[in-house]
């Protein structure tokens, strides 16, 4: 405008050099521990023989580290370059920056650390433990109140479209986080859940389904509304259709998660309306991506020489195709098929190495030249990592789907005479073995990419001279001429919104400690009169399942199939898990359920095949863990349990915590002269005596009735 | 299962807050505009370099 004065300021161009470094590092640690997850899919031996690398702990770590710190720090870098720029402001806080930065490193070397050890809550993709859960919350406030805080001082008065795409994430991930993340604390490494069974599962599923979609979906679509027109040096093809896509988007996203938990003991109306909304999801997805893809219209030329474009398209385009995989995974029939397979796997990671990993390498490759006022190294060798990790997708995916399809059918099949074709759960994993051989080859090649383009960036700041800051410069927003809701755009335009923000998560954070136990509590009442709460044997026992990441390979959640019926026993039934905290239903079947293994095989049986999983079932992958035998499980907690567990309602008798450890001793004792019958001596207090009395507790509550309730 | 009261309320919440945010972005006339956005955000300002020593490199 003329006649207003220019105001000078410089973007940060550190805070995203470190992000973008954090990114690849954690990147190429994430896909490494990926790789070696399954490799031991394949070759138990790569479980290495001992309780930290098993494949049990080694999975959420790599999902963690994929999904908060490798897409986490490539969200952070992308935020901190496009959001001044587009706000003509420098970012709000450097101290704040930098508080993010390395609060959000530490919380990942805390992760690193905790999970290999056991430290676990074990729900998915929130399976760290409580105080690094609050450190947590403490870093994610002060990023978005950075971002607000731009937000505020910006000098550009049209928010684009991908700030809004920021900012949904950022309030919807805080919400969710601390909602998922309730628990009461046991001690400084251990919390039960607030909710247990069902209702557990609803709200981990509700986070779950979130979490993909507020973290690994809005932001990167706010990063493609930025980087895509960019790198095209093309406008958006439609800035109408990337405002309706977006508010749809949210509006739609929050209801979708029931549709983890179909045909399961979940009440049939919450997975019906999980499925409608999730079916409706298509829209707002596609609309996206065809957006993105429309916008390279005139461009294609580009794009054959471009390796930043193609990733784009092929990112774009995975988005695409997992996004209309969702609605129809979704679908109640398809989900019978596809549940507790190897598709979700595939389907996950058409959206993490396609959608998340191609354009966080996109934008990367994008953003070095710039910071370091240069040219890229080297085209070439960024399309060779481009077709590396489109063939690693390709090799990783297709050989998913096929064992998916092959072991769900196999599960399903019934002879002539109307048994199961293959009753013994171990033929159906192994007919799957070679696909699992070529998925860890397609997730090494596309690892292996990855080091090209590390190789290419090192280059390509050597070549360059890095700026630091750079100077822009524009005319200070004007201040708002007040006419209808003035009040609202004034307080928006000043610092009470800040504070407000806070005091409303401040408010959130203590209603729902306060109100959701008050709720719940009616909810400890046994739907089923025969359910009764664990031993305090059990208890350990349990615990140590949680710690081991036994969940992730056994379900314990029978649909109500007569494939699953016949394979496992009776069908899992919602009064069943009220004293599970948290819940184990589980998402993925590596191994057979384990809902009704309960007095299904002798102690001994137990103990041998922890020991060594072939000896009881020769060719089984499971790793051994031939170490429960011998170390000694300290017990001294259980009073502290029992006390947190009576506290969250279960009905524990008053002053049971006395008497709990004499109990266990009782009941282990009982699991050690089994033992011994079959030749088999163990000291009562070893980790092996607490797992076998966990196992053989499962499922069993409901045969204690009688005929006399149906 | 009263969990999903919860779950729904906080989710009530959330979704009537982003429809508070779009009536509110709305009248403030954030979405006036449907043209210019797109294209403004591929200028690049080259503002005039008298306050800080550039390196010297090849500007594309």
């Amino acid at each position: 405008m003329s006649g207003t004065t220019l105001e000078q300021f410089k973007y940060d161009n550190t805070i995203v050099k470190y992000f973008g470094v954090a990114t690849i590092a954690w990147g190429i640690v994430g896909m490494l521990v990926g790789v070696i997850a399954a490799t031991q899919l394949f070759l138990p031996e790569a479980n290495m023989g001992n309780p930290y690398t098993t494949f049990g702990r080694i999975r959420p770590l790599h999902t963690n580290a994929v999904i908060f710190a490798f897409v986490g720090n490539a969200i952070f870098a992308g935020i901190y370059y496009s959001m001044p720029r587009l706000l003509k402001t420098p970012m709000w806080s450097k101290a704040l920056s930098w508080f993010h930065f390395w609060g959000w490193q530490l919380i990942i070397l805390l992760a690193a650390v905790t999970l290999p050890l056991g430290i676990t809550s074990s729900k998915e993709y929130a399976e760290l433990e409580w105080p690094i859960d609050i450190l947590i919350a403490v870093v994610w406030v002060a990023f978005g109140a950075n971002m607000i805080g731009s937000l505020i001082k910006r000098r550009e008065k049209h928010m684009y479209v991908a700030i809004w795409f920021y900012l949904a994430s950022f309030v919807t991930v805080a919400v969710l986080h601390i909602f998922n993340s309730l628990a009461l604390p046991v001690s400084f490494f251990k919390s039960y859940s607030a909710y247990a069974g069902v209702q557990d599962a609803l709200v981990q599923w509700w986070y779950g389904h979130n979490a993909v979609a507020f973290f690994l979906t809005t932001p990167f679509l706010g990063l493609m509304y930025y980087y895509l027109p960019k790198a095209a040096n093309r406008p958006v093809y439609s800035y109408k259709l990337s405002i309706i896509h977006f508010w749809s988007l949210i509006f739609l996203y929050i209801w979708a998660g029931p549709h983890h938990l179909l045909y399961t003991s979940l009440p049939e109306w919450a997975q019906i309306l999980g499925v409608v909304f999730s079916v409706m999801l298509i829209a707002p997805s596609w609309g996206g991506m065809v957006n993105g893809l429309l916008t390279l219209r005139g461009a294609w030329d580009k794009v054959r020489v471009d390796p930043v474009l193609k990733f784009m398209v092929v990112a774009v385009t995975a988005y695409g195709m997992a996004t209309f995989e969702g609605p129809m995974l979704s679908l109640k029939n398809v989900n019978a098929i596809a549940h507790y397979t190897d598709w979700i796997v595939a389907h996950v990671h058409i959206g993490g190495l396609g959608w998340n990993g191609f354009f966080t390498f996109a934008m990367l490759y994008w953003l070095w030249p710039k910071m370091w006022k240069t040219n890229l190294y080297s085209n070439k060798l960024a399309t060779t990592h481009f077709w590396m990790g489109t063939l690693g997708i390709i090799f990783y995916a297709l050989p998913m789907y096929v064992a998916a399809l092959t072991q769900s059918l196999m599960w399903k099949e019934f002879t002539e005479a109307g048994r199961l074709a293959y009753p013994n759960f171990l033929q159906t994993v192994i007919q799957i073995v070679p696909m699992y051989m070529l998925r860890a080859f397609g997730g090494l090649l596309y690892l292996s990419g990855v080091f090209l383009m590390v190789y290419n960036m090192i280059k390509t700041a050597k070549q360059g001279t890095f700026m630091a800051e750079e100077a822009d410069e524009a005319p200070a927003l004007k201040p708002h001429v007040a006419h209808d809701g003035e009040f609202w755009h004034r307080a928006w335009e000043r610092k009470p919104v800040f504070f407000t923000v806070l005091a409303t998560i401040a408010i959130l954070i203590g209603g729902a400690v306060e109100i959701i136990p008050t709720i719940l509590v009616k909810s400890n009442v046994p739907t089923i009169a025969s359910v009764e709460p664990y031993t305090p044997l059990e208890l350990q026992g349990r615990d140590l399942y949680i710690s081991h990441g036994c969940v992730g390979c056994h379900s314990q959640m029978i649909r109500p199939f007569r494939s699953e019926t016949e394979r496992y026993g009776e069908y899992s039934k919602a009064g069943e898990f009220v004293y599970d905290r948290p819940f184990l239903w589980g998402s993925k079947r590596t191994g057979p359920d384990l809902h009704r293994v309960g007095g299904k095989y002798p102690d001994s049986w137990h103990y041998n095949h922890m020991v060594d999983p072939t000896s009881m079932s020769p060719g089984s992958l499971m790793p051994p863990y031939p170490w429960m035998a011998d170390n000694i499980m300290d017990h001294s907690i259980v009073p502290a349990k029992i006390n947190t567990l009576r506290k969250l309602g279960v009905p524990y008798p008053d002053g049971y915590e006395e008497e709990a450890n004499a109990d266990l001793m009782v009941q282990a004792d009982g699991i050690v002269k089994n033992l011994k019958e079959s030749g088999i001596a163990v000291m009562p207090e070893s980790e092996i005596v607490a797992l076998i009395a966990y196992l053989q507790r499962l499922g069993t509550d409901i045969k204690k009735t009688t005929a006399s309730n149906p | 299962m009263e969990v999903i009261f919860v779950l729904i309320a906080i989710s009530l919440i959330l979704a009537g807050t982003f429809l508070f945010l779009f009536f509110r972005a709305m009248k403030g006339g954030q979405f006036d505009d449907n043209h210019t956005p797109a294209i403004r955000i591929l200028f690049e300002n080259k503002p005039n370099n008298k306050n800080k020593e550039v390196p010297s490199t090849k500007s594309k």
